[in-house]
């Protein structure tokens, strides 16, 4: 109970990864929350790489954690810069409407 | 130890409950609180792991540039979101259940699982005894893993050229300054010399 060791990290992570798989089911509509969903799912596999390198004793894993944050902050500017230009043209940001190209 | 046990589940506790509040949230706005809280606290969890450059790293670059980011899109777009929110109540049970269903299976996995013996023998960059966590990773970062950082580097790079290119756009109508004509102006096509008698105007 009071010994913290790898499976307790895991536990939140796996938490927070399933919170946000659940958010992007929720908030079908909402663009938004569902980037904020995704970055949550990126943090849970973050946590997941940086408890391993702790237990392993294996400074990689934070490399690999660190490349992780990099693209998660390219990701959500790239996402959010789509989403501004959806706005301008459609006025609105419902993914129902995200037919435009006719998929 | 017990302390940094009441550390890790207080950590983890404000992290999980943000991580629902974000999700849950009516107001945008709110959910991109929660996800800074969720960012500061598994900052925490990181400092406890011993990532403490990580976990400052987690700070600037969530908490000072993406969260903001979404903070000002949210802020930005004028949305009506009472309207989004529709169907909250029809998903939640499907959702519900594929997420439960989902965390059953990575707690089983989790739960159920050793590592070989043999594994930590394989490091491929042992953690050094002697140096901080922040030298450590930066004499890893500088030296075997220079391309990945370098990769790193030209993702950032594109998604910036991507991200201007995408939201930038040309204006009518919009008076600019125009360095190349203010530059060729000389004075003698615009100052003109006159006499003018005493008395009269011109």
């Amino acid at each position: 109970m009071f010994e913290i060791g790898l499976a307790h990290y895991l536990s939140v992570a796996a938490v927070l990864f399933s919170l946000g798989i659940f958010g992007i089911f929720l908030n079908r509509k909402n663009v938004i929350v569902i980037l904020m969903s995704v970055e949550l799912m990126l943090l849970a596999v973050t946590i997941n790489l940086v408890a391993f390198s702790a237990h392993l004793n294996d400074l990689v894993g934070q490399v690999f954690a660190m490349f992780v944050l990099t693209v998660a902050a390219a990701e959500a500017a790239i996402g959010l810069a789509i989403l501004v230009v959806y706005f301008r043209n459609r006025g609105s940001i419902a993914v129902e409407d995200i037919n435009v190209m006719k998929g | 130890m017990i302390i940094q046990a009441l550390a890790f589940y207080m950590f983890a506790f404000v992290a999980v409950a943000a991580g629902v509040m974000v999700i849950s949230a009516r107001n945008p706005v709110h959910s991109v609180l929660f996800l800074i809280l969720a960012f500061f606290n598994s900052a925490g969890l990181f400092v406890l792991m011993g990532a403490e450059f990580l976990a400052m790293i987690l700070i600037i670059v969530y908490v000072g540039a993406v969260a903001v980011l979404f903070m000002f899109v949210v802020m930005m777009l004028d949305i009506n979101f009472v309207e989004l929110r529709q169907g909250f109540l029809h998903y939640l049970p499907i959702g519900g259940m594929i997420g439960l269903v989902l965390l059953a299976e990575i707690l089983v996995i989790v739960g159920g699982w050793i590592l070989a013996p043999e594994t930590a023998k394989t490091a491929m960059a042992p953690t050094p005894e002697a140096l901080t966590n922040t030298r450590a990773l930066g004499e890893l970062i500088y030296t075997h893993y220079i391309f990945l950082f370098q990769a790193a580097g030209v993702v950032l790079l594109i998604a910036m050229i991507g991200a201007i290119v995408l939201t930038h756009r040309r204006r009518e109508g919009v008076r600019k300054q125009n360095i190349t004509d203010q530059v060729r102006r000389r004075p003698e096509d615009t100052v003109e010399v006159r006499d003018v008698e005493t008395g009269k105007g011109i």
